[in-house]
């Protein structure tokens, strides 16, 4: 049996960030987590579900290319909560000039939603909510709920 | 600027200290007069009768004015205005905020909005100090707060006062004895962050399991709405009842707390034993309240 000819799904990109070893499937929340949405003009490349020799769920991973856009590090470590072995490459003329792993952050600002319906984050208010990250899970520094699970769900 | 918005923000000394101002207050009140000429907002968009109270009769025993509000409809939230918003105009007319609000973290919101110091009357089922330093304070005034044994009976799921006396008393080596029905025992979290803390916590479903062993009792309300039906309620209420037959074989020093209002879990028998002190518990609201006041206007 013939092996399948590999190649390249998505085209490199000149100038911009390649997000690497996503969770597979996990590509669109991570968009989402960037603030990154269907109304973007930004030029983007998706790849979901695609083989790799060293990710986790059956060897599957995905990939997601940002051009002309490199991203801090306190946008791309929020990619930690649901995939902590992403790396992130800045890329400038074709060459990756910096290659880094993400690191969950301390606080979480505006990315999730208090599960507590109560809480006044969820109210009419002009602020953002704030979660800590503890060995527990997600503290909402206003109500004190503590999220234990689900944490993609939550994402707003 | 100073607020005081949940206990978990104080430290054992910060405690000590505020307790401190509360019994000297205690001792001779009449010579106070710290906040003549400061007016303070009471912000209470939630019921409240001994809170606001207390709180009120705090201010005008320290020389200064309040200006109400005691109903979200009767303010202009009504209208649609934000807490952020109503917090910042209110400051510019007082010299403090004391807000109670249904919706949990209110009052750092309002923290974070006002120019004026904000001190939390509860916000939900979330945080309300002042009731937790009374309490830690009518303790005190029978023994000292370290290594004692509290058992906190009834509904400690949901019951907000539980919460925080517990995680208060985390800063004095205390062990609590939690008695509580299946289902409305203390939330698995809590208990955890009480072990980190270093607090031994025993979990029972017996009073008389561990009358002996208490230096304090401190009794909630169980709340009918638990249950699925008003017998299963009627049966749980009368096992978590506290009688004089039940006391029997206290210790001589114990006492007996409770938040108030009460239902049915202290017999009306138990308010004539010396252990009895959840009125004189109410009453400490005032120099607590005032202590509260003095310490961040």
């Amino acid at each position: 049996m013939e092996d399948e000819p590999r190649g390249l799904l998505i085209s490199p990109i000149k100038d911009g960030t390649v997000i690497d070893h996503i969770r597979a499937g996990a590509a669109l929340t991570v968009l989402r987590m960037l603030g990154i949405t269907s109304q973007t003009d930004e030029e983007l490349s998706i790849a979901t579900n695609v083989t790799s020799m060293t990710d986790e769920k059956e060897g599957k991973k995905d990939i997601v290319k940002v051009s002309n856009r490199e991203l801090s590090k306190e946008e791309v470590d929020r990619i930690a909560l649901i995939s902590p072995h992403a790396t992130i490459n800045i890329i400038r003329n074709y060459i990756v000039v910096e290659k880094k792993g993400v690191e969950t952050p301390k606080l979480l600002t505006g990315i999730i939603r208090c599960t507590n319906a109560g809480c006044i984050t969820n109210a009419n208010e002009p602020i953002k909510s704030v979660f800590e990250v503890t060995d527990e899970g997600l503290h909402c520094l206003y109500c004190d709920t503590v999220i234990t699970t689900d944490i993609e769900s939550h994402i707003t | 600027m100073k607020h005081i918005i949940s206990i978990k923000d104080f430290g054992r000394e910060e405690i000590d200290s505020l307790l401190a101002r509360a019994g000297a207050i205690d001792a001779a009140p009449q010579i106070r007069k710290t906040l003549d000429g400061k007016q303070v907002a009471l912000l209470f968009f939630e019921p409240s009768t001994r809170t606001r109270m207390s709180f009120a009769s705090a201010v005008s025993r320290l020389g200064g004015t309040t200006i109400t509000v005691d109903s979200i409809e009767g303010s202009s939230i009504s209208k649609g205005e934000t807490l952020a918003d109503t917090v910042r105009v209110v400051s510019s007319y007082v010299d403090a905020i004391v807000l109670r609000h249904p919706k949990e973290g209110a009052a750092r919101l309002a923290s974070e909005f006002a120019s004026v110091p904000v001190i939390n009357a509860g916000d939900g089922a979330g945080q309300h100090p002042s009731q937790t330093l009374l309490d830690l304070y009518t303790i005190r005034q029978s023994m000292p707060l370290k290594g004692i044994h509290i058992g906190l009976l009834g509904d400690l799921r949901y019951g907000r006062t539980t919460h925080s006396l517990a995680y208060a008393l985390s800063n004095y080596d205390v062990t609590i004895h939690t008695i509580a029905p299946p289902t409305l025992e203390l939330p698995g979290s809590l208990v955890s962050e009480l072990h980190k803390r270093g607090c031994n916590v025993q979990e029972h479903e017996d009073i008389t399991d561990v009358i002996p062993d208490l230096d304090v009792i401190y009794a909630t309300r169980i709340q009918r709405e638990r249950f699925p039906d008003a017998a299963s309620y009627y049966n749980v209420a009368e096992s978590y009842r506290i009688t004089p037959e039940i006391l029997e074989g206290h210790k001589k020093e114990m006492i007996i707390l409770h938040p108030l209002p009460r239902a049915g879990e202290i017999d009306p028998r138990v308010d004539a034993l010396p252990c009895a002190r959840y009125f004189e518990q109410a009453r400490n609201g005032i120099p607590v309240r005032m202590a509260m006041l003095e310490e961040v206007i």
